[in-house]
């Protein structure tokens, strides 16, 4: 066998299996928290929680594929409900703030105490 | 070999959206790398049979999340580059990225150290009597089914989560209220 052939021969019989779906969201969680922690805009805290949300949603699917269970698509359907419910309030709190000041950060989320 | 690239590709697209998430300045790019993101997942969930949640997550996602992100970027005005190089905590960068990959090396190992392979991962546990995943034209009345039957009365909870949900934006986003004089009101 040449060695050009082998990287075709190795692609044939690589086959996709549930852990490289796992690998992935858990790429897309590290980067999620790491967004959270860097970034000061109120909203892109947001997207990233978002981000790792999907990876949750990832992993269900991947779970729920690989032991042939719909449970798992089931609870996918509820994060999704759940997470369209956070960013409506989520982004109400965050008007609420951009309204009383411009450009505010993370740290000014303190000013919303009543 | 087909579903090798699929997955290549849709993980590229996952991975460079999320990066472009905390990377870029502009937070209408970064909406738009989060598109990206969602779009890639939604590929992966049609290659693993989730065909109704692949749609879901394009209408909900990419169709009502992110459209409502960039109102909110548009109409209050937030739409600048932020510095990204402005670091207001000494330090807080290299602790938060030490943070993010200490959490990816837990997950691995929370994933493939208890099978104790790398391929392959050990699924163990019985099947739940929640029903088949189907792929295909079956998969909705699959969802549907256990939706419906197991878990009707989460589903309950959910429409009540979303009234609940718009009021209280309502409630958060509006002025308050302005008070009308009286001679403004008698004139």
């Amino acid at each position: 066998m040449s060695l050009a052939a082998l990287p075709s021969a190795t692609l044939a019989v690589l086959r996709v299996t549930s852990s490289w779906y796992l690998v992935l969201a858990a790429l897309l969680f590290a980067i999620g928290t790491m967004g959270v922690m860097v970034r000061r805009n109120p909203l892109i805290m947001f997207m990233c929680v978002e981000l790792m949300l999907n990876a949750v949603n990832l992993t269900f699917v991947a779970l729920s594929h690989a032991l042939g269970d719909i449970g798992g698509q089931t609870v996918v359907f509820f994060v999704l409900v759940v997470a369209a419910a956070e960013v409506v309030v989520g982004l109400g709190i965050v008007v609420a703030l951009l309204r009383r000041k411009p450009g505010a950060t993370a740290d000014d989320v303190a000013m919303l105490k009543g | 070999m087909a579903e090798v690239f699929v997955f290549v590709a849709a993980a590229l697209m996952v991975l460079v959206g999320a990066a472009g998430v905390i990377l870029r300045k502009h937070p209408v790019h970064c909406a738009l790398s989060m598109v990206l993101t969602l779009f890639g997942i939604a590929i992966l969930f049609l290659a693993m049979d989730a065909q109704f949640l692949a749609a879901v997550q394009i209408i909900v996602y990419a169709g009502a999340i992110v459209v409502l992100f960039l109102f909110v970027i548009m109409l209050m005005g937030v739409d600048k580059a932020e510095s990204l190089s402005v670091e207001p905590l000494k330090g807080q960068r290299p602790v938060a990225i030490a943070l993010g990959v200490g959490t990816l090396v837990m997950l691995l190992a929370a994933f493939f150290v208890h099978g104790g392979k790398i391929r392959g991962v050990q699924i163990t546990g019985a099947q739940a009597a929640g029903g088949a995943a189907v792929g295909g034209e079956g998969n909705l009345k699959a969802l549907a089914l256990s939706l419906f039957s197991d878990h009707v009365f989460a589903f309950e909870a959910t429409s009540v989560l979303l009234v609940i949900a718009v009021l209280a934006t309502v409630m958060l986003a509006r002025r308050p209220p302005k008070q009308i004089s009286l001679e403004e009101f008698s004139s």
